[in-house]
């Protein structure tokens, strides 16, 4: 009888992991499931915990009960002011009434596939309303929640919570870009021809405000060295007319005296004389007695 | 039927057996039912009927299951009892299968344990650590130190960096295109939301990343963009991915926002460049004519000194050669007025004598023609061979 015990306790464990791992299944913090049998939803599970169903007879689908992606293709549309636009828009979602959401789509392909429409027809028609200036403003963050709640309010019946639609990108099309390039290198250009003109424009100014202050400088110079020299001058003027009127007939004598020896130099002079003319030849070619010239 | 037709060879292919050696371990085997034999239709019946009625019932049980036990025996080498055995497997296997329950915490991991699929909300701490094994249990070990880093617009590729351009090239709020090219960097905050919330936050950061560049990019314009607004960009796209995030509950923590290269867009940069070399002329221009002002107007003070210093001196000069001048001049008178007429004639023959003695000249008396033989003098030659007689004349 003793050997018996471990032969029925073994034979109990493998049923009982048997219908363990048929009857249990865990469903963790990322999940959530319903139980089907025979394809029927009979219970919806949104806690994570361990949970029983019935072998064989029920299924469980799960779900994931983090927030989801969905990437919708670029799209290309056209703006209140005409201007294309290409727009790549993501779309954060989390499923919130699994059994909705596997009554609906079932799965996220198939959530995907009336998803991609409602995201589509939703940016179009609130980007159809306004200016590429708006997109690119403060704006944008309004339009994205007008995106948002557009998509809420058709996709609630699918089950699902859509938490965030946001532009990935809004860029313009590859036309328009071209265009773009070309008018940011005009307005290059313009900018640059400007700077080089206003290089010009202060390089002409300080060189003609320096040459007219060098200018300046040198005719305030010049006039105070005239005055000076005229002070001279006059100065020079005063003093010898004071000294010369004393005799003014000696003067002339002397002053001339002096000229003459000034002036008549071996240099620049050849001198044609007459010395019968000339007091200073009285005695040239005889020694008699000459009267003593009167004052001249 | 079939079981009939063997007829009184016994019932049934269990019970026929034990009719002959009673050996059959399933109690087929029995002694003499061979009377019923014919009768015995229920294979696993007829035995214990046989049994009965012979009496031999208890020692027959314990003699079956011996023999049974010695089959397992011959079966399974080792002299232990089966069943025990099996427990032992199984002891075993369930001993095995926890001990994988243990896990390992690094330093810069936080450890997340699920129990039956739930998390009550405990980190655990780095060390070794046990958790219900797979599939009663999961864990996770979440490296929350490490910073983690996302490339966005470029791509390292081997030396260099290759660009990205749908990712990298965006319209600025004045309609321009910029190309950007910037790094995330990231940790995890919150290892349980982190975990839980999102199913793929790596992309979800890099994605939400690129969305708030573009917005902030669309409210900037191209100019500060490419200059000094970048520290504004980093903290503004840094503010609001945090802001996202938070809002999906990613757990995660932005720490930095970095700009890696910004530029214009490849067909443009010409011009952008060149717009640079306009300012650099545009300063060299002006940095010129200040140095020709610089040149010229110390120049002019210096002149303009020049000649204030020349004409005081000149000022000065005359006036002391006519202070001299005049001196002299009363000296002279002084003298003059004591014997005029000796005085006058003695400056007079002075200042011929020194005037003749140093000129050449041509005495002309009346009688060599007077006044009119000058005109036949041929007085340019007679000039010119003075300047060059010159040396000679002042020798004599």
């Amino acid at each position: 009888m003793k050997g018996k015990l471990p032969l029925i306790l073994g034979v109990v464990i493998i049923i009982l992991g048997f219908i363990g791992a048929n009857a249990l299944f865990v469903v963790d913090e990322r999940q959530q499931a319903i139980v089907l049998q025979f394809g029927d939803p009979v219970n919806t599970i949104t806690e994570p915990g361990l949970n029983v169903k019935v072998p064989m007879i029920q299924n469980v689908v799960f779900y994931d009960k983090r927030v989801l992606n969905f990437d919708p293709p670029v799209e290309s549309l056209i703006l209140a002011d005409q201007k294309p636009l290409q727009v790549d828009s993501y779309v954060r979602y989390r499923i919130l009434d699994p059994l909705q959401f596997y009554k609906t789509v079932t799965t996220e392909t198939g959530l995907a596939r009336n998803l991609g429409p409602i995201v589509s027809s939703s940016t179009r028609s609130v980007l159809g309303n306004v200016n590429l200036a708006s997109v690119l403003s403060e704006e944008r963050t309004g339009i994205m929640s007008d995106i948002r709640s557009r998509v809420n309010g058709e996709t609630n019946r699918f089950g699902i919570q859509v938490v965030d639609v946001r532009l990935r990108r809004a860029d313009l099309p590859e036309a328009t870009s071209q265009a773009v390039y070309q008018r940011m290198q005009s307005e290059r250009e313009r900018e640059a021809a400007e700077f080089r003109a206003q290089g010009f424009e202060a390089a002409q100014r300080i060189r003609a405000a320096a040459d007219r202050e060098a200018t300046v400088i040198r005719a305030e110079a010049k006039r105070e060295a005239d005055i000076t020299r005229g002070v001279g001058d006059a100065r020079k003027t005063t003093i010898l007319a004071d000294a010369y009127s004393l005799d003014q007939d000696f003067f002339r004598f002397f002053r001339t005296m002096e000229a003459y020896r000034g002036s008549v130099s071996e240099t620049n002079s050849y001198l044609v004389l007459d010395p019968k003319q000339m007091e200073f030849f009285d005695f040239f070619g005889r020694s008699g007695t000459v009267p003593v010239a009167p004052n001249q | 039927m079939p079981w009939q037709s063997q007829g009184g060879g016994g019932g049934g292919p269990w019970g026929g057996g034990g009719g002959s050696n009673g050996g059959g371990p399933w109690g087929g085997g029995s002694g003499g039912g061979d009377d019923r034999g014919g009768g015995g239709n229920n294979p696993w019946g007829g035995g214990n009927r046989g049994g009965g009625r012979g009496g031999q019932q208890p020692p027959d049980f314990e003699e079956i299951i011996r023999k049974g036990q010695d089959r397992v025996k011959r079966m399974l080498p080792g002299g232990m009892g089966s069943g025990f055995l099996i427990l032992l497997l199984i002891v075993g296997a369930l001993l095995i299968w926890s001990v994988s329950g243990f896990y390992r915490v690094l330093p810069d991991q936080q450890g997340v344990e699920l129990k039956f699929g739930e998390w009550d909300g405990q980190i655990t701490p780095p060390g070794l650590n046990w958790n219900l094994p797979y599939p009663l249990g999961q864990t996770f070990t979440p490296a929350v130190e490490r910073i983690s880093s996302i490339e966005i617009g470029f791509q390292p590729a081997g030396n260099g960096v290759r660009d990205i351009a749908e990712e990298s090239l965006m319209l600025t709020g004045d309609q321009n295109i910029i190309d950007i090219d910037f790094t995330v960097q990231w940790r995890i905050a919150n290892a349980g939301e982190y975990l839980f919330n999102l199913r793929d936050p790596e992309s979800t950061v890099k994605i939400a990343a690129e969305s708030a560049m573009r917005e902030v990019i669309g409210q900037t314009d191209i100019q500060p963009a490419l200059t000094e607004a970048r520290q504004d960009i980093e903290q503004r796209t840094r503010t609001l991915l945090q802001e996202l995030l938070n809002e999906y509950e990613a757990g995660v923590l932005v720490t930095e926002v970095k700009l890696q290269n910004v530029q214009p867009p490849q067909a443009v940069i010409d011009a952008f460049n060149d717009v640079q070399r306009a300012l650099q002329d545009r300063d060299r221009q002006r940095n010129e004519a200040e140095a020709y002002r610089n040149d010229i107007l110390p120049r002019a003070r210096g002149e303009a000194q020049r000649m204030l210093q020349e004409s005081e001196a000149y000022r000065e000069r005359v006036i002391n050669e006519a202070e001299g001048e005049a001196e002299r001049f009363l000296e002279v008178y002084e003298s003059f007025k004591k014997a005029p007429e000796v005085t006058r004639q003695r400056i007079y023959i002075e200042t011929m004598q020194e005037v003749l003695t140093s000129t050449d000249k041509i005495l002309l008396g009346e009688g060599a023609g007077g006044q009119g033989a000058v005109q036949y003098l041929p007085l340019d030659q007679l000039r010119n061979r003075s300047n060059s007689g010159n040396s000679s004349a002042s020798g004599n």
